[in-house]
């Protein structure tokens, strides 16, 4: 948004609270909005700062590995056809790209990065054994992908370095393309709802 | 259509209308493919995954599922998850347990109602205490 956009904007802002009789709460906001940087450093300490981001960070990692290991165990099922297991090696490449850009940040941050949990785990967590066609792969796939994909839009706001913020945007809309491929593989109608995830 | 409407008017609309919101019972249906989406990432309702199995969630201590590694911020913070208490988790995790492993937040109103009324429906009924 350009300045004078924003002057713009408060000038809007102010007439409204006049007009609304709610100008005397609006003091407080019309002096947040006079001094950003404040304002964004605020944010930054209630966010949680870098050992929130920390926090999140490790939170993402254990959802990736979570997903390698769901779709590396399914691709050796035996389930899928070549093509389908053709498109499941793209997106499990697409996970451990992720995994690996996650484990960086949080090692550069000074945190340890989560380790993964043993196969076994994650059969048992995710019901893995249950998987008796390539439909029941690809149905958990898109519900997995879907949750994914929300988790991270629905994280966003609570990490203070936009870097780490633009890296979960990435990670978030890669996990939407993901969906929508798995989606559209089942069959499935796009919702119609406006704002697909978060 | 606020405009010329006095300050208490309008305190006053805005507590009722947040209120006649609150009092709306949620729906489960609605909330289950809610939670799938919403919550499905991490959570199971009967495995431990990247946060705890919700089953029974609401009612129990937080912080008790066992086999699940909680936060010290999740463990401390004592007595049940109530729907009350659980919406104001939803709406912003790390101001009610500062420094527990969740982050994301659910803004709508409407989705936390839906999420926890499915919660209660896979939860067992509230048992009264024994005089």
């Amino acid at each position: 948004m350009t300045k004078s956009k924003n002057i713009e904007s408060d000038n809007s802002r102010r007439g409204f609270l006049r007009q609304s009789g709610l100008a005397v709460a609006g003091v407080g906001l019309v002096a947040a909005v006079g001094a950003p940087a404040d304002a964004a450093k605020r944010r930054r300490v209630a966010r949680g700062g870098a050992q929130g981001d920390v926090g999140v960070m490790q939170g993402a990692l254990a959802l990736e590995h979570e997903g390698i290991a769901a779709y590396k165990i399914a691709g050796a099922s035996g389930l899928l056809t070549p093509d389908v297991l053709k498109v499941a090696l793209v997106f499990l490449g697409h996970h451990e790209g992720h995994r690996e850009a996650l484990a960086s940040l949080i090692m550069k941050a000074g945190g340890n990065p989560v380790e993964p949990k043993t196969d076994a785990e994650y059969i048992k967590e995710l019901d893995l054994g249950a998987l008796k066609t390539q439909g029941d792969v690809v149905t958990l796939a898109t519900r997995l992908e879907q949750g994914a994909a929300n988790a991270y839009v629905g994280q966003i706001a609570a990490i203070s370095d936009n870097s780490t913020a633009k890296l979960f945007a990435q990670l978030a809309t890669d996990e939407a393309v993901h969906w929508a491929v798995l989606n559209g593989a089942l069959g499935n109608a796009v919702p119609t709802p406006t704002f697909l995830f978060g | 259509m606020i405009r010329g409407m006095t300050l208490p008017v309008a305190a006053t609309l805005l507590a009722i209308s947040a209120a006649a919101l609150a009092a709306t019972p949620g729906n489960p249906e609605t909330g289950r493919q809610q939670y799938e989406a919403k919550c499905g990432g991490c959570h199971s309702l009967d495995s431990n995954r990247v946060g705890p199995r919700h089953r029974g969630v609401i009612g129990r201590r937080p912080g008790s599922v066992p086999g699940y590694a909680y936060s010290p911020a999740v463990k401390a913070l004592g007595g049940v998850w109530t729907p009350n208490r659980m919406d104001q988790w939803l709406q912003d995790p790390q101001k009610l347990a500062p420094g527990s492993k969740m982050y994301l937040t659910v803004s709508s109103a409407t989705t936390r109602r839906d999420i926890i009324a499915y919660l209660q429906s896979v939860s067992p009924p509230a048992t009264k205490k024994p005089r």
